[in-house]
């Protein structure tokens, strides 16, 4: 039964599947997803308002606005066919890695590096599209990969390069937290496309094996921060200062939290970034240890509901999109709440819905629009060989 | 198709390991935060306060000193000060250079400043010149925007509005010394002065009270951000000496004809000191800003002493004036009775040595009244020589002689009479009996302070009791307790007393009496003392024989030192009093008559306070029984 159905599907007529209407679609919108967001938002809205002593600037006020303009792209990314965002892999891929190879040309510069693109209304980080545009990419070749064809090593050069060519790219930034993320979210990819563990092992293996070779090419802020991460008390006033006070400001959040806006060290300055990659440990500081916990739950159910959404797709592009999509989730919030808890290095990673900042907000909403297409596309057949039906 | 679910199934079987392995990293972080927030959550909450609480240190106001009818001795002035905030200020050079065209600043002033600014944090306000008149700040305040950093800060500085009469007494403040860190962090406070001498010093912790403390809640950078509390602390307390200021002036003028000399006044029933002068003085005011180095060599190389508080740390050997004590001694003791009779005839064989008395031809025959009334030298070798050294030494010390008294205020010295076990242990050698003979007249060994002479004279003059001189009046309000230590009776017979008493009478009013010519012709105010002549140096032969022979040839360093106590009135001693002129010549041409003068203008200002006789409270109790 289901042959027929891929069969015919493949033309690319879609006369077999039911055509779903623009009100189907709206009512097949996974509305726990659609809520998760809303409730992370407010929160988010709700933590900035704290940062900013109570007031709506000069946080809150444009986190909400691109938080409406931000729930709209996800509506209408979601509505879309997984076919279109199939068929569009490649493309996103590879105008997101020329915005990446623009970066690098006429990029801003920031921090200390480049990473911005300014569109005006925005600072656009290509990076973080990039997390998604590779997702997609992958999705879309290991849809086209039998398990056999993923046992083969010539069937994963491809799919490397893919993952590769961005990476090194972001290194180049150099954005060491951003690289790290985009090989990981590879890395589970592949992982859950197939390929066999021993592979991974050897990669690991290797990476192991160069570390003393990538020390030696690491930016001198980025040996740093590695060290300091390793030590926090080596320089209590410079850089290891971020993790001491963020982890003063947690503790003595305690159980119940200081309250709302009654964080002393988010409201001292104490805390560094609270608006952005410190924003958790406000929350945590305010909403103690409950408020964390519940926050963690929150986005726990979000990135369930992203698997759970990959896991009843019946196409592969659909499972590997949300699965990889949400596992990108977990991997910002992770690598943010580890980084704030001081368990790994300060990388620089948002904590998205939540962190000030246009396009985490605008990434994030770009995944959640794709796993809703997914869900509300779940039962979309598409052939593992072409789009266009030749198989 | 199969193969789709094979994918499908493998998927699957992956995706869950993916889930556990997500599932158990944020396990991970809730365990962290649990660790963080439950485990160590105290620790935490104590190190975030420490992080934003900043205890600040509010300066208390120092207490004031006042007489003993009120007068201010010690206030504080307000004081405009300059300070700067090099944070603020950005530039700090730049911005001094601007100020020095608004307020001249000399180099130092800037090398301070700067030296200041770079050895504390950046938001801490360094204090760039104090004491700033009206008319600068205005000017400051008018520049201001071109003086980023600096601002104008109000605190106090202590005034002595009659420095030149009570410095000696009252004292100064000044800033605290390296040594003086107590670790009390008021002292640390910029600008904190603490008393360095006289009362300012002696009752320093009461008069600078407790600090009070502020709480504020600073920023990352120490900025602060609000007050959460403020305790004003406790400003220190008042101190009301016993002093008169307006006798203190009289005495202090009286003195300034002479060069060098001191007085005291002390109420003979209570102790209270009343005047107590030191000539030539000097103004504390100078002290409190940090004395300049040209001030400060003046008055330390001054022949005159000007920093010396003479009344309490000017010791001279008391002459004449220590013959009371003598004879007190024999009669307590019985070797002589007053009316026994000894011979003068100029001079004393004793030994192989021959000891002169100030009247070359002799007194002839003279019974005690006589000989203290004339000083007759001779008269007190043989009573000394009756009585002996170590028991003169006790009766001076029972008098307040050669030891340091019970004083309210510091730096007195506690003069000396000597005893034979002292000059064993202090010189190796065995006293000599004509040594006994020579403190018998007050000279040798023997020095005494002018206070030390005045408490003695109070206690002949009271019957023999045991009054402490004291200045402080009261500590506090005017509800606070007045201090009145005991005068408890030393003891000696009354008759004893009495001789003594009487033959004090004599040398004032007597026909020979060696101050008869300085009494007080005011009825009523008579006085009763005793003069002093004391050698600073033997004339030497060879001066002798270049012609030398008057006090007033020498130069003064050499000279005697006039000295002369008296108590008045003579019916119910009431002031006793001590003046000792230094390098002055003779004690009855130079000190009785500024004696005569204190003690006048003393009674006429009468400044003793009412006493509660013993009698009035018997018939109060009697008559409450009835």
């Amino acid at each position: 039964m289901s042959l027929t159905f891929e069969s015919a599907g493949v033309g690319g007529t879609l006369s077999n599947e039911p055509k779903l209407s623009l009100a189907d679609k709206l009512l097949r919108l996974n509305w726990l997803v659609a809520l998760l967001v809303c409730l992370l938002g407010a929160i988010g809205c709700a933590m900035l308002y704290s940062a900013g002593d109570g007031g709506w600037d000069p946080w809150a006020r444009r986190q909400l606005v691109r938080f409406a303009g931000g729930f709209v792209v996800m509506l209408v990314i979601a509505l879309i066919s997984i076919r279109v965002w199939m068929r569009l892999a490649y493309v996103i891929y590879f105008a997101s890695l020329a915005l990446l190879i623009a970066v690098e040309i006429m990029g801003q510069v920031g921090m200390g590096a480049q990473r911005w693109i300014n569109l005006g209304f925005m600072q656009l980080q290509p990076s973080e599209l990039m997390k998604v545009a590779t997702v997609l990419a992958l999705a879309r070749y290991f849809h086209g990969t039998s398990l056999e064809e993923v046992g083969r090593l010539t069937r994963l050069i491809l799919p490397l390069a893919l993952v590769l060519a961005p990476t090194a790219l972001v290194l180049q930034q150099p954005d060491l937290g951003t690289a790290l993320m985009l090989m990981m979210v590879a890395g589970a990819i592949f992982f859950v496309a197939g390929v066999r563990l021993w592979k991974f092992a050897i990669v690991i293996a290797g990476g192991l094996a160069a570390i003393p070779v990538a020390w030696q090419f690491l930016h001198g802020y980025q040996r740093e921060r590695i060290l300091t991460f390793l030590d926090p008390s080596r320089d209590p006033l410079g850089a290891g200062y971020h993790i001491t006070q963020s982890t003063i400001a947690l503790g003595s959040g305690g159980l119940f939290g200081r309250g709302f806006g009654q964080g002393t060290q988010s409201h001292l300055n104490f805390l560094p970034e609270r608006q952005t990659d410190f924003i958790f440990t406000m929350l945590a500081e305010e909403f103690g240890l409950i408020g964390g916990l519940t926050l963690i739950g929150l986005f726990g159910l979000l990135i369930a509901a992203g698997i759970i959404i990959g896991l009843r797709s019946y196409s592969q592009f659909g499972r590997l999109l949300a699965i990889g999509l949400a596992t990108n989730l977990f991997l910002y919030v992770f690598i943010n709440i580890a980084m704030v808890t001081g368990r790994i290095p300060v990388v620089g990673v948002p904590l998205p819905l939540i962190s000030y900042g246009g396009t985490a907000m605008l990434t994030v909403m770009v995944s959640m629009g794709l796993i809703l297409s997914v869900s509300i596309h779940r039962d979309q057949r598409i052939s593992r060989h072409t789009l266009d039906g030749d198989m | 198709m199969d193969r789709d679910t094979d994918r499908q199934r493998s998927l699957t079987r992956r995706t869950l390991v993916l889930g556990g392995l997500q599932v158990g990293l944020f396990g991970v972080l809730g365990a962290r935060l649990y660790d963080l927030q439950v485990n160590q959550a105290e620790r935490y909450a104590r190190l975030a306060d420490d992080n934003r609480i900043n205890v600040q240190l509010i300066a208390p106001s120092r207490g004031r000193i006042v007489d003993r009818f009120g007068q201010d001795l010690a206030v504080n002035d307000q004081d405009f000060r300059l300070l700067m905030v090099a944070e603020q200020a950005g530039d700090v050079e730049a911005v001094l250079d601007r100020l020095s065209a608004v307020l001249p600043l000399e180099d130092d002033d800037f090398e301070r400043v700067l030296r200041d600014v770079s050895s504390r944090r950046s938001f801490v306000p360094v204090t760039v010149r104090e004491n700033l008149s009206y008319r600068q700040v205005a000017e400051i305040e008018v520049n201001a925007p071109d003086l980023p950093g600096l601002s104008i800060d109000v605190g106090e500085l202590r005034r002595y509005p009659h420095a030149r009469l009570t410095t000696h007494v009252v004292g100064y403040v000044g800033a605290v010394s390296e040594e003086e860190l107590t670790g009390d962090p008021v002292l640390a406070l910029p600008g904190f002065r603490i008393g360095k001498s006289g009362v300012e010093r002696e009752h320093d912790l009461t008069l600078r009270g407790e600090a009070g403390a502020r709480q504020v809640e600073v920023n990352a950078i120490g900025r602060i951000i609000r007050e959460l509390s403020r305790d004003e602390g406790q400003p220190g307390e008042d101190v009301q000496l016993t002093l008169d200021l307006d006798l203190q002036r009289y005495v202090q003028e009286r003195l300034s004809t002479e060069i060098s000399a001191a007085a005291t006044v002390i109420d003979t029933e209570t102790g209270e000191i009343l005047a107590l002068a030191s000539h030539p003085g000097y103004d504390g005011n100078l002290f409190t800003n940090g004395i300049d180095h040209a001030n400060w060599q003046r008055l330390l190389n001054d022949p005159h002493t000007p920093l010396v508080n003479k009344a309490i740390a000017g010791q001279y050997a008391p002459g004449s004036t220590f013959k009371m004590v003598v004879a007190l001694a024999g009669l307590e003791d019985g070797v002589i009775d007053p009316n026994e009779r000894i011979f003068c005839p100029g001079h004393l064989d004793f030994g192989n040595h021959r000891f002169h008395c100030w009247r070359r031809g002799g007194h002839g025959s003279l019974g005690m009244i006589e000989a203290i009334a004339q000083s007759c030298d001779v008269y007190f070798y043989e009573l000394a020589r009756r009585v002996g050294m170590d028991r003169i030494s006790h009766f001076a010390n029972r008098l307040g002689l050669g030891i340091n008294l019970p004083l309210d205020m510091p730096g007195q010295r506690a003069g000396l009479v000597p005893t034979r076990a002292w000059k064993e242990a202090t010189r190796g050698e065995s006293w000599l009996q004509g040594e006994t003979l020579i403190a018998g007249i007050g000279q040798g060994y023997v020095l005494a302070t002018p206070l030390q002479l005045a408490v003695m004279t109070a206690r002949l003059a009271n019957g023999g009791r045991e009054v402490t001189p004291h200045l402080t009046l009261r500590v506090g309000g005017p509800d606070a307790p007045l201090v009145d230590p005991p005068a408890e009776p030393l003891g000696f017979a009354e008759e004893n007393m009495a001789v003594v008493r009487e033959a004090m009478i004599s040398v004032t009013s007597g026909r020979t009496g060696t101050a008869r010519r300085s009494q007080i012709d005011e009825p009523g105010f008579e006085m009763a003392g005793k003069t002093g002549t004391s050698q600073v140096r033997r004339i030497t032969a060879a001066e002798r024989a270049a012609g030398i022979t008057r006090n007033q040839d020498l130069p003064w360093a050499r000279r005697d030192h006039a000295l002369f106590v008296g108590y008045a009135p003579i019916a119910s001693p009431r002031y006793a009093c001590s003046v000792v002129v230094e390098h002055g010549g003779g004690g009855s041409a130079v000190a009785a008559p500024i004696a005569s003068d204190i003690l006048r203008e003393t009674q006429r200002r009468a400044p003793a306070r009412p006493l509660i006789q013993a009698s009035d409270l018997a018939d109060g109790l009697e008559g409450q029984d009835g």
